[in-house]
C-alpha cells in the first residue's frame, strides 16, 4: 500500500477542530432554541419537548450564546481555510464530478452489499454526494447564522434568505441536516475503523 | 530489591524496547501519549470551570470589538407598514407586567450626567416639544422571538447634539426607573434610526412599554433598548449593563 498520507495534516487539523466546534455549536444552539421553542418538536414517543436541557451546553441562554459565538469563529476560520485549500489543492477531485450513472452503479453495489472501502483515497459516488451535502449545508448554516447575528449589516443576505424570521427556520433546518450527516458519518466511520485511523494519523 | 521485581523490570524494559523499535508502534505510542496529555490538559481546564467562563467572557468582549468593526453607520434596519405591527405587542422584562414602574409625569425630570455640556434636567413637556419622528421596525429579542412595532420620538443624535454631548466618547449609559441599566456604543447612539421614543403606536408609551421614554434601536437586540429611562450619561468608562454583567454580549447588535 502507498505509504504517503491519505489526508494531509492541514485537512486533519481542520476536520477535528471543526468536529469540536460543530458539537459546541449544535449543543449551545439547542439551548438558544429552548429560549423560544418556535417548533412543536418532541422526543418521538414521549411528551418531552426538544431539546432537554441535559443535552445542551451553556447552562442558561447567556452562557449558551457565549459558547455559540466563540465556536462560531473556529467554524468560520475553518470554512475560509478549507474553501481556499479545496480550490488550490487537488482535493476537489475527490468529490467531483458525481455522475448520475456513477451514483446509480454505487447505489446498486450498496444494496447488494458490494460497495467497497478498500482504497480510502477513492470515494464512491454516495460518499461524494454525502460530503458535498455536508459542505453545502454548512455554507447554508453560516449564511443563515450571519443573518440571525447581523440582520442589518448583512441586509442583502437577509433579503436573499427571505427575511429574518425565515432565516431562523433555515438555520434550524440546516442544523437538522448536519445532525443527520453526522450520525451517518460516525456510524460509517465506526463500521470501517481504518478511516478513523487515516483521519487521525494521515494514513 | 528482590529477584521477582528485578525480573519484572527486565520484562517491562524488553517489551518497551520492542515497542520502540517498530517505527509504526513507536508513532502510535507517541500519538497516544500526546492525546493523553492533551485530554489531561483540557480536562484540567474544564474542571476549573471558572477559567472556561473567563475565556468565554474574553471572547465575548472580543466579539464586541468585532461587531464595532462590522457596524456600518449607514446600514439601515428594514422598515415595515402599519399592517405588519404585532398586536398585542409582547411585554418582556425581568419582572411581570403588573410590576412595571409607575412614574409620575408631573414630577418627572430626565437627569443628564457625564461628558455633556448642558446637564440641566428635562421635564416631559420640553422633551415632547422636540422634533418628532415615527418609525415601524422589528424588535428582535435575544430569546429568539421578534415583533414589529411603531415607535415615535426624537432622533437620539439630535437630542445629544442639543445637550452638547461629547460624541467623541465611547459610551452612552442609561439608568431606568425599574433599576435596569445598560449602555451602548457611540456609533449606534448616533445612528439615524436610534430614537429617544415617547410613543408607541401613536399613543404615549404605556407603563408596560417603558413610560416615560425608551431608547429604541432597530440595530440592537431588545435588552439593549432600555425602558423607563431616568438618566442618560456619556462616558469613556465601560458602564456594563444589567444583563450584560451576567453574560449577555455587550454590543448585542444586529
Amino acid at each position: 500500500m502507498d505509504k504517503t498520507s491519505i489526508h494531509p495534516l492541514w485537512l486533519r487539523i481542520i476536520h477535528w477542530s471543526n468536529a469540536v466546534a460543530v458539537v459546541i455549536l449544535i449543543m449551545s444552539g439547542w439551548r438558544i432554541y429552548n429560549a423560544t421553542r418556535f417548533l412543536h418538536l418532541y422526543i418521538p414517543g414521549t411528551n418531552t419537548r426538544l431539546f432537554p436541557n441535559e443535552w445542551t451546553l451553556g447552562g442558561w441562554l447567556g452562557g449558551a450564546i457565549q459558547w455559540h459565538f466563540a465556536a462560531m469563529w473556529i467554524l468560520m476560520a475553518n470554512a475560509v481555510l478549507y474553501l481556499v485549500l479545496f480550490l488550490i489543492t487537488k482535493r476537489s477531485k475527490q468529490f467531483l464530478p458525481v455522475t448520475p450513472q456513477g451514483l446509480w452503479d454505487d447505489i446498486r453495489a450498496f444494496v447488494n452489499g458490494r460497495l467497497s472501502h478498500a482504497d480510502l483515497r477513492q470515494y464512491n459516488a454516495i460518499q461524494k454526494l454525502a460530503y458535498l451535502f455536508a459542505l453545502a449545508d454548512m455554507i447554508v448554516l453560516i449564511a443563515s447564522g450571519l443573518v440571525l447575528w447581523k440582520s442589518v449589516q448583512f441586509g442583502w443576505l437577509r433579503v436573499l434568505l427571505g427575511g429574518y424570521e425565515t432565516a431562523r427556520y433555515i438555520h434550524f433546518l440546516a442544523m437538522t441536516g448536519l445532525c443527520a450527516f453526522i450520525i451517518v458519518h460516525v456510524v460509517m466511520a465506526l463500521l470501517v475503523p481504518k478511516t478513523i485511523k487515516a483521519m487521525l494519523w494521515g494514513r | 530489591m528482590t529477584r521477582d521485581i528485578k525480573n519484572d523490570e527486565e520484562a517491562i524494559l524488553k517489551e518497551a524496547n520492542g515497542l520502540l523499535k517498530d517505527p509504526a508502534k513507536r508513532r502510535l505510542l507517541g500519538n497516544v501519549l500526546t492525546l493523553g496529555g492533551l485530554s489531561l490538559a483540557t480536562g484540567i481546564a474544564l474542571n476549573h470551570y471558572g477559567s472556561v467562563r473567563e475565556i468565554l467572557k474574553a471572547v465575548s468582549r472580543f466579539n464586541d470589538g468585532a461587531q464595532g468593526l462590522i457596524f456600518n453607520p449607514d446600514a439601515l434596519a428594514p422598515t415595515y407598514s402599519e399592517a405588519d405591527i404585532k398586536e398585542p405587542f409582547p411585554f418582556n422584562a425581568f419582572y411581570s407586567v403588573d410590576k412595571a414602574p409607575v412614574v409620575d409625569p408631573g414630577s418627572f425630570r430626565l437627569a443628564l450626567a457625564g461628558k455633556i455640556a448642558d446637564r440641566r434636567p428635562w421635564d416631559l413637556p420640553a422633551l415632547y416639544a422636540l422634533p418628532h419622528t415615527e418609525q415601524i421596525t422589528r424588535h428582535i429579542c435575544v430569546e429568539g422571538w421578534s415583533a414589529i412595532g411603531r415607535w415615535g420620538g426624537v432622533v437620539f443624535s439630535e437630542f445629544l447634539k442639543r445637550v452638547g454631548a461629547d460624541t467623541t466618547c465611547k459610551y452612552v449609559g442609561f439608568k431606568c426607573a425599574d433599576g435596569y441599566f445598560t449602555s451602548i456604543d457611540m456609533p449606534t447612539a448616533l445612528h439615524s434610526q436610534t430614537l429617544l421614543a415617547f410613543t408607541f403606536d401613536g399613543q404615549l408609551l404605556p407603563a408596560k412599554y417603558g413610560f416615560p421614554m425608551k431608547l429604541r434601536m432597530p440595530t440592537k437586540l431588545g435588552y439593549k433598548n432600555p425602558k423607563h429611562i431616568v438618566e442618560i450619561f456619556v462616558t469613556n468608562v465601560y458602564p456594563g449593563g444589567y444583563w450584560e454583567d451576567m453574560g449577555y454580549n455587550w454590543f448585542g447588535g444586529s
